[in-house]
């Protein structure tokens, strides 16, 4: 317990320093920790869904919940079951063999919900384009509220992409979250 | 490394060796062998082959995807069920049946971060009885898009098999191009390269350590690790552009050379992250609770994964001394004398335990590779041949990795990477039995093996 106890305090918060205008990202993310808020009443829960990724994104998914970027300290969290989620966040070309599930895992998904594609794959079929085994892209098969390109984009660039399809929800858009 | 390739009869079908891949041709099956000498590539001409999943049980599926995607069969096989075309027939999973037993179907669309996959426990109460897998849901078609590319942008598509071994598969396909054309890349070049796959190697046994202390029930693992992991991908970034190294590895050699200065920050990396490693392999050797997770979960013992061919790092953590840098070192692990890890338990506690070791190693080999590199050209220009073959073997963080490639009018007739996943997914099946179900997450972790490399 000492060792965890001083590992702990020797490596201190690694969580990137907050406010002023140094650092962009943490201004925006609690502008739009407010906007969250306004919308759901509530923290924003993500199911991310791999629909044939090459495991790039999903490494750098992964790190989003680093204490860098510290995902959860924001109010976003990674749930298990698209049932509890209100964005999902998917990346991959969709190989034929995940169209169904990812539909399925759409369908399941309570309104109102966003859908963000991560990585040029989840954008246009990236290097994988549309074959006999790919789908070419997340928006053809399921409705996407926003694309992040990126081989694989950078955890930054994903936390980007999250916030901003949470703010692109407000009034413009929430027709069509509510419609579906 | 040499390789020696050899088109043959239904009579000379069999080696008397390791089989490292099997693969099929629109009217030929091919398999790639480790020999003394390097690797013993066959080829069979015909629509159909002897077996070979009676001697090499992971052969298997191999076999299944072969007859999927070029229509080529095994004959005498006895599993034929479909493995990376899904089609809309049922699958015919194998009932297990008596009294108590029930399934719990996972998947595809897993509760973590991870690629998809479909887990079948057959259980009575919490003990696994048995786990059948189905994959092939990343399926992409992989082999096929080679032939849509140019030979000296195809490093592209090698890179994204499986994506936390972007280096080893762009080196794999890059060695087979190069020997191909005949060309041997400039020594700085081999070196950087090798810098890489080693920077690959840390960065992917820093996330598994601690997504192990995480899954173990100790989170003060998965916040350190992945705080060191991101240290570790921020100074890749530096150096090479990328956070993986993604597309660094090129036909002739690298695409970024690195200065004095950067050398020197990377082999000062080293002594940061091994402090912090040694301090946390104390704390997680010293931990009760993580240490009674660790130990006995998802025992292979070294008897059976001999028998099932369990290779790469689980394999070294179950007795099987097998490691491409130490039994056939290509420049410049020839000249590094890399110490194997090697464990006798193969359980969870061992597979962490070869991960420290690796890391320690690799930690060691950067300190050369970048303290000792040598001067020159980091790329020379290749030029494709109109027709010929090469082969690649790279010893990747999860294992050996293999790519097979066939030129014909100066394009892609055939290419075909093999990730070590085909060995050890059917292997992970008996890890999981007997076990309780909630540790089964523990160990698939502690294999941590590809969806993507293997789907294809």
């Amino acid at each position: 317990m000492w060792k965890i106890m001083r590992q702990i305090a020797r490596a201190g918060i690694a969580t990137e320093p907050a406010p002023a205008s140094s650092d962009a990202l943490r201004v925006e993310a609690e502008r739009i920790q407010r906007d969250i808020l306004g919308i759901l009443g509530r923290a924003l829960t993500i199911r991310e869904v791999d629909a044939g990724s090459c495991n790039g994104c999903e490494l750098e998914i992964h790190a989003l919940n680093n204490p860098y970027y510290n995902l959860e300290g924001l109010g976003i969290r990674f749930v298990a079951s698209p049932r509890h989620a209100d964005m999902l966040l998917v990346t991959g070309p969709v190989s034929r063999n995940m169209e169904v599930a990812l539909k399925r895992t759409y369908d399941a998904t309570p309104d109102p919900k966003l859908v963000v594609a991560v990585g040029d794959c989840g954008c246009n079929g990236g290097i994988f384009g549309e074959s006999y085994a790919t789908c070419g892209g997340v928006a053809k098969v399921i409705p996407v509220d926003l694309a992040v390109p990126g081989c694989p984009p950078p955890p930054l660039e994903i936390l980007r992409a999250i916030l901003t399809a949470v703010r692109r929800c407000q009034p413009a858009s929430s027709g069509r979250s509510s419609g579906t | 490394m040499k390789l020696e390739r050899r088109i043959v009869d239904s009579q000379e079908w069999f080696a008397d060796a390791r089989l490292v891949a099997l693969w099929a041709k629109p009217a030929a099956i091919c398999a790639a062998y480790a020999v003394r000498e390097g690797l013993l590539w066959l080829e069979l001409p015909g629509k159909s082959y002897p077996d070979l999943s009676g001697r090499f049980p992971y052969a298997s599926r191999m076999q299944r995807a072969a007859a999927d995607l070029y229509g080529v069969s095994a004959e005498g096989a006895l599993d034929r069920r479909p493995w990376l075309i899904h089609g809309d027939a049922d699958y015919p999973f194998v009932r297990v049946e008596g009294e108590g037993v029930h399934e719990i179907p996972v998947g595809p669309v897993h509760a973590g971060i991870i690629e998809p996959g479909h887990f079948r426990f057959s259980i009575v109460g919490e003990q696994v009885l048995r786990l059948e897998q189905r994959l092939g849901y990343t399926h992409k078609g992989i082999d096929k898009r080679f032939a849509e590319l140019e030979p000296l942008e195809a490093h592209k598509l090698a890179a994204r098999v499986s994506g936390d071994s972007t280096v080893a598969f762009a080196w794999a396909y890059c060695m087979a191009l190069e020997s191909a054309a005949g060309v041997e890349i400039p020594a700085r070049a081999a070196w950087l390269r090798a810098l890489m796959l080693e920077r690959e190697r840390v960065a992917n046994h820093l996330g598994d350590l601690g997504a192990l202390g995480n899954d173990g029930g100790l989170a003060f693992g998965l916040a350190q690790f992945s705080r060191l992991r991101e240290d570790w991908q921020r100074a890749s970034n530096l150096a090479f552009g990328h956070r993986f190294m993604m597309d660094c590895v090129v036909p002739g050699g690298v695409s970024k050379d690195l200065d004095a200065a950067s050398l020197n920050s990377l082999f000062h990396q080293c002594d940061l992250i091994e402090r912090e490693l040694r301090v946390l392999r104390d704390v997680y050797d010293e931990h009760p609770g993580l240490q009674d997770r660790f130990i006995t979960a998802g025992r292979v013992t070294s008897d059976l994964a001999a028998r099932l061919g369990l290779t790469g790092l689980a394999g070294r953590a179950s007795a099987q001394a097998l490691d491409l840098r130490c039994d056939h070192p290509a420049a410049p692990y020839d000249r590094l004398q890399v110490k194997m890890a090697t464990h006798a338990n193969g359980d969870v506690a061992a597979r962490v335990g070869v991960r420290f070791e690796e890391a320690f190693e690799s930690l060691r080999l950067i300190r050369i590779l970048s303290s000792e590199l040598p001067g020159g050209e980091a790329r020379l220009p290749i030029s494709v041949p109109q027709s010929g073959y090469g082969a690649g073997w790279i010893e990747g963080w999860r294992g050996e990795v293999f790519v097979a490639l066939e030129l014909d009018a100066g394009r892609i007739s055939r290419c075909h990477c093999h990730d070590p996943s085909w060995q050890n997914w059917p292997v992970l099946e008996h890890a999981a039995m007997d076990n309780i179900v909630p540790d089964f997450p523990l160990i698939n972790k502690s294999f941590n093996l590809s969806y993507s490399g293997h789907d294809l």
